[in-house]
């Protein structure tokens, strides 16, 4: 049977794990390893951990709480944030990590994707694909959680990355983050030719968005608010799972 | 005591964590004489076979590994790349590998648009009945995670341990010969599935 990875994506701002929409207003949602731990119970797919305060403030990975959460995931995890040299992701991979996601230092250096993926593997690098659209309605590809934008050619751009050594692609669509109104398929389809892996994210309401997104072409499927809200109410804070088999 | 090589790829600490699950005790070393008193060694490894392999010669590891197993006969399990070093040689590289198991490293090719490479995932996993411990895995084929771009392919049918399909690639993602074992997914990253396996590579008596 052909399985599709359905992964959560938590989001730490310090210790703290939060959850925003649009990439704006953090909602503080308690503490990032008993979340870890129930979604080990729940024998979710794959984890993606992404801190959101750290290329921001310039600040380098928290190491020591990678590590705590690494200790708890019997799952890959990836990590995200902060990540500007190989020594960094060198770190973070000897602390349990199998997976660096990179944005941020893609502004200016592409040539880290190749140092890392050429010691530790192409699929070990994944690139977080962060799209909004300008004052003109034109979708941008972002970095910097969405604050610089690159006026190339999104795809252009992308398959520059892939290239570049790139195993993975998260196309996350900042517009919808947090919002429930379900994913961006023709942004799917726009990139599912690219040969590796597409994970979709941003919008996520529920099953039904979730096998519309795999139907349009995306590999796997990343949400967020959908795991930690109660019926989607941002008042209601549960870490919950569930699993759809294609 | 499990000894995990520690030769500079791949994710030892995640390995030991499961283990410790276990109640295994275990050391990530490269130092030999620890190689040397451990009762079973595991060589893990994420990354590229030329850099695996050059590691490995770099730090006499290769040499040292090589005795332990085939003269000294120490249970071992390959974990992915660790798996794939195994072999003989792989398309990933001129380098030959360590040899310890007739089957040679392959790419996959894909075959559709669809086939995304590298197989990443997770895989319903078919066990042969006449090697596994835990029998309910031939009944009730296990899920395991899956990330590699190259498989293996078996000289000898009857070393294969457990087979997995991409598409319609079917590849051998495990084998199993005198006191050596290999699996191309990653147990320590599996969950209950792969807590038994792994509890299965502790218990083991080849």
């Amino acid at each position: 049977m052909k399985r599709a990875r359905i992964i959560p994506v938590l989001t730490i701002s310090g210790n703290k794990l939060v959850k925003t929409i649009q990439f704006k207003k953090p909602n503080y949602l308690g503490d990032p390893l008993n979340a870890i731990k129930i979604f080990n119970d729940k024998m979710v797919d794959e984890l993606i951990i992404l801190d959101i305060d750290a290329s921001k403030h310039n600040k380098e990975p928290n190491y020591q709480l990678i590590e705590e959460m690494a200790g708890e995931a019997f799952m890959p995890l990836g990590y995200g944030g902060g990540i500007k040299t190989f020594e960094q992701a060198s770190k973070v991979f000897g602390l349990g990590v199998e997976k660096i996601v990179l944005n941020s230092i893609l502004q200016t250096n592409i040539n880290l994707i190749t140092e890392i993926a050429s010691v530790y593997g192409n699929q070990s690098v994944v690139i977080s694909a962060d799209i909004k659209k300008n004052l003109f309605g034109k979708n941008v590809l972002t970095f910097l959680s969405g604050e610089k934008k690159s006026n190339n050619n999104i795809k252009e751009i992308l398959k520059s990355f892939i290239q570049a050594g790139a195993g993975e692609l998260i196309i996350n669509n900042i517009d919808r983050e947090g919002t429930f109104k379900g994913y961006d398929l023709n942004l799917i389809k726009e990139f599912s030719e690219l040969e590796v892996p597409i994970v979709v994210l941003g919008g996520c309401s529920g099953l039904e968005d979730m096998k519309m997104a795999l139907k349009s072409g995306a590999n796997a499927i990343a949400a967020s608010s959908v795991f930690v809200y109660r019926n989607n109410n941002t008042n209601s804070i549960l870490i919950n799972y569930f699993n759809v088999n294609s | 005591m499990i000894a995990i090589v520690d030769y500079g790829l791949g994710n030892p600490l995640s390995i030991k964590n499961m283990l410790n699950r276990l109640g295994c005790e275990s050391v990530v070393s490269k130092d030999f004489s620890i190689l040397n008193q451990a009762q079973k060694i595991i060589l893990p490894g994420v990354g590229h076979f030329t850099k695996g392999i050059e590691n490995l010669k770099k730090s006499g590891l290769d040499v040292v590994l090589t005795d332990l197993v085939l003269q000294k006969k120490k249970p071992v399990l390959g974990i992915c790349l660790g798996m794939q070093l195994m072999t003989q040689k792989s398309e990933e590289g001129f380098e030959n590998g360590l040899s310890w198991i007739e089957a040679e490293t392959l790419k996959f090719i894909a075959e559709t648009k669809e086939m995304k490479i590298p197989h990443m995932g997770w895989a319903d996993t078919s066990f042969k009945n006449s090697f596994i411990l835990d029998h309910d895995f031939v009944e009730n084929p296990p899920r395991f995670y899956h990330v590699h771009s190259y498989f293996v392919k078996c000289k000898n049918e009857n070393e294969v341990l457990c087979k997995t399909q991409y598409f319609k690639q079917s590849f051998d993602s495990g084998f199993i010969k005198d006191n050596i074992m290999g699996v191309q997914f990653h147990p320590e990253k599996s969950h209950v599935f792969g807590k038994r396996f792994l509890s299965q590579f502790v218990n083991w008596n080849p």
